[in-house]
């Protein structure tokens, strides 16, 4: 089939599902051909004059390609799955809606990396983090990281390698490869007291004993060292110190690499954020920008899609926090909390595909600092039962729980709950999150994404 | 009155929320004016027979369980000798498997069990991951459903005449064919569903508290009735998903 008749059969494919309401068209074209033409990737990739840089991780690859999009767009046309769609269909459809792209930036899911590493051969991949995630959908730990490991042993010679040294399994990855960039935060100050509970890579990749941690800033991503063997977080070539929290509003650090500062103020909150602009950044120097370049994209990054979005509902706004797995919903409670911590909250719980089917996940994060501040949580979606026994045994009392399982109830109720020119809470799983946006574009108060990402 | 627990490796075994069902025991205990005490119990620590009145060991993934499996392994007349004596056990995903003879892995590599429950696991080609639904008798006459989720490679074959845990009403269960789900010896139950499994199941929290009281006092405990309205909420939400779509690679 003609590669030109069969992204115009997408096209149609793609307007089609947003006719008939399936959604945002972000995957189907893809799927559909995809069906018809397994290698369409493979070409349409290497179509692409200035190649494709790949983005994973567990949590923060929507973000660090978001902000990545956003140093690299002024300067270049990009194919970007800004709306999530990170699998193949997903991918393939960004590269068939973009309009003559130079570079493709695709968030990959951390288990379907090592097929589309192989498909769009990239120039630069740039791997964040790996926290225990939908163990029913991606199997243990360890084999994502061995995925992940042959995708760095199987790239091109030339192309750039980008690693979290935070994390002991994928700043191992940097040994694979010289001239790989190795991030992580710098700033001591900002380390936990002790690991939480979801702490997942404590044991020492090769010894099996417990690390020592100098520093632990997000989960078990920090300044680790294993006192038997020997094996340590590898030297960072760019790096955030003088990390200063400004609550909800943004966090400012500075960035450092090759002997070069630069202040950087973002409006986007939390440590998690930090790693995530240190990964846009990274990725960005591996591609050619220039320092000052890779500043001005993060400073003028917002919030990408349902991650600390705000949405304002007539004379009251929504924080939109999506959570979907321990270490992320940690450090959303945490930020919340840092944030001066709400007294009403909703909490949406899905379980279908996309959310993890295994809710027991909810059991793993420490939503205690948000319970202890909440005078009322008001649980919602199709566990929302489940979410209600998370914090009725978490020590919450059972009366001040409301559970409301339809989507739009619960979002009525919590804004009936708010006061005036009040911000409610909001923390979805991701259909939950999808289902309340669209329940809040029919009201008429935010774009429905494809519109908004197009 | 205190319930004294032994938590077997928390540090290394908690990968499916076991600490909710720890939560759940302990709430549920407290709601009744009863004590819960929970010890953590690591490699090389001491585990004296009687000295607790329930075990728990929960779930890890492969790197974690062959860490501590050795140590599991050397505690097997203990452990034993505990459940000989009365003691009650909730061992669920790896730590049921471990508590049988042995465990083989995908790498052919086999780690020693404690030797509890009579049964044998191999690791499978395909995990079975989904919605279960099992079918309990624990007192005789009376029925019970218990409702969670199971992700595992492992294959257990239980020896025949071994007691089950429940039958499969919908799920895989030990080996994906038999119909069998779990084990049980005495006081001593282990299963593969987690989830945690004992929110959605507060009957069997309250049987293996009043077995642990039991073991304390010596005589079975008249346990009160708790406001469970959420529980049974999400255990009928479970149970719809078990039937809907467990079961199925």
């Amino acid at each position: 089939m003609p590669l030109t008749v069969g992204i115009a059969g997408a096209r149609v494919a793609a307007g089609l599902s947003r006719l008939v309401g399936a959604g945002g068209g972000t995957t189907v074209p893809g799927k559909v051909l995809s069906s018809l033409d397994p290698e369409l990737l493979d070409r349409l990739a290497q179509r692409l004059p200035l190649g494709a840089a790949l983005v994973s991780a567990t949590n923060g690859k929507t973000t660090t390609a978001a902000m990545a999009a956003q140093i690299l767009g002024p300067r270049v046309r990009l194919a970007h799955n800004a709306s999530g769609a990170n699998l193949l269909s997903g991918v393939t459809s960004s590269l068939l809606s973009a309009k003559s792209p130079e570079l493709g930036l695709f968030e990959v899911d951390e288990a379907a990396l090592p097929e589309i590493a192989r498909r769009v051969r990239p120039r630069a991949v740039c791997l964040g983090n790996l926290f225990r995630d939908q163990l029913d959908r991606y199997g243990e730990l360890e084999h994502v990281a061995e995925g992940w490991r042959s995708v760095v042993q199987g790239l091109d010679p030339a192309a750039a390698l980008v690693v979290n040294g935070d994390d002991p399994q994928v700043g191992d990855l940097a040994r694979e490869r010289s001239g790989s960039i190795v991030f992580g935060l710098d700033d001591p100050r900002h380390a936990v007291p002790e690991l939480l509970h979801a702490a997942d890579s404590k044991w020492c990749l090769r010894c099996g004993r417990p690390y020592e941690y100098a520093a632990a800033y997000v989960g078990h991503l920090g300044a680790y060292r294993c006192p038997t063997c020997g094996h340590a977080r590898p030297e960072l070539g760019v790096a955030a110190r003088g990390i200063e929290l400004r609550g909800l509003d943004g966090v400012d650090f500075s960035l450092e690499t090759r002997g070069e500062t630069r202040p950087v103020r973002l409006a986007v909150p939390g440590l998690y954020n930090v790693y995530n602009a240190l990964g846009a950044a990274s990725l960005a120097i591996a591609l050619g920008s220039k320092l000052d370049d890779v500043v001005a994209g993060l400073e003028r990054f917002g919030a990408a899609f349902g991650r600390f979005e705000r949405i304002p509902i007539g004379d009251k706004r929504l924080l939109v926090l999506l959570v979907k797995n321990p270490a992320g919903a940690n450090e959303a409670v945490r930020t919340l909390v840092a944030g001066g911590p709400p007294k009403l909250a909703v909490l949406a719980l899905n379980d279908a595909i996309a959310d993890g089917r295994d809710v027991s996940w909810i059991w793993d994060v420490d939503w205690e600092p948000l319970l202890a501040g909440l005078e009322r949580v008001v649980v919602t979606g199709e566990r929302a039962a489940e979410m209600a026994l998370r914090c009725k045994y978490g020590g919450f009392s059972a009366e001040a729980i409301e559970v409301v399982p339809q989507l739009g109830a619960a979002l009525d109720r919590g804004l009936e709950l708010s006061p005036t020119g009040g911000e409610l809470v909001v923390l979805p799983t991701y259909t939950a999150m999808l289902g309340l946006r669209r329940i809040v574009a029919d009201r008429g108060f935010v774009q429905p994404y494809w519109e908004r990402a197009a | 009155m205190t319930i004294r627990v032994a938590h077997l490796y928390p540090e290394y075994l908690n990968i499916y929320a076991d600490r909710g069902n720890i939560a759940v025991l302990s709430s549920r205990a407290r709601w009744r004016g009863i004590g819960f005490e929970v010890e953590p119990i690591s490699v090389g620590d001491e585990l004296r027979p009687g000295e607790h009145d329930l075990l728990y060991i929960g779930g890890g993934q492969d790197r974690e369980q062959a860490l501590i499996a050795p140590d599991l392994a050397a505690r097997g007349d203990a452990i034993r000798e505990s459940v000989a004596g009365g003691v009650a056990v909730l061992a669920v995903c790896g730590g049921y498997q471990l508590l049988g003879r042995f465990y083989r892995g995908r790498d052919g590599v086999e780690l020693p069990g404690a030797g509890l429950f009579p049964h044998e696991t191999v690791a499978g080609a395909r995990r079975m991951i989904g919605d279960c639904l099992l079918a309990c008798e624990l007192n005789p006459g009376t029925r019970q459903t218990l409702a969670g989720f199971e992700n595992h490679a492992g294959v257990t074959r239980l020896d025949d005449g071994a007691e089950p845990l429940g039958r499969v009403a919908a799920g895989f269960g030990n080996d994906g064919e038999s119909g069998f789900e779990g084990a049980r010896v005495g006081s001593a139950v282990g299963t593969y569903l987690h989830g945690p499994l004992l929110p959605r199941n507060p009957w069997l929290a309250d049987w293996l508290l009043a077995r642990a009281l039991e073991h304390r006092d010596g005589e079975a405990p008249e346990l009160g009735p708790l406001p469970d309205g959420l529980e049974q909420a999400a255990h009928v939400v479970s149970a719809e998903r078990a039937k809907s779509r467990g079961g199925r690679f």
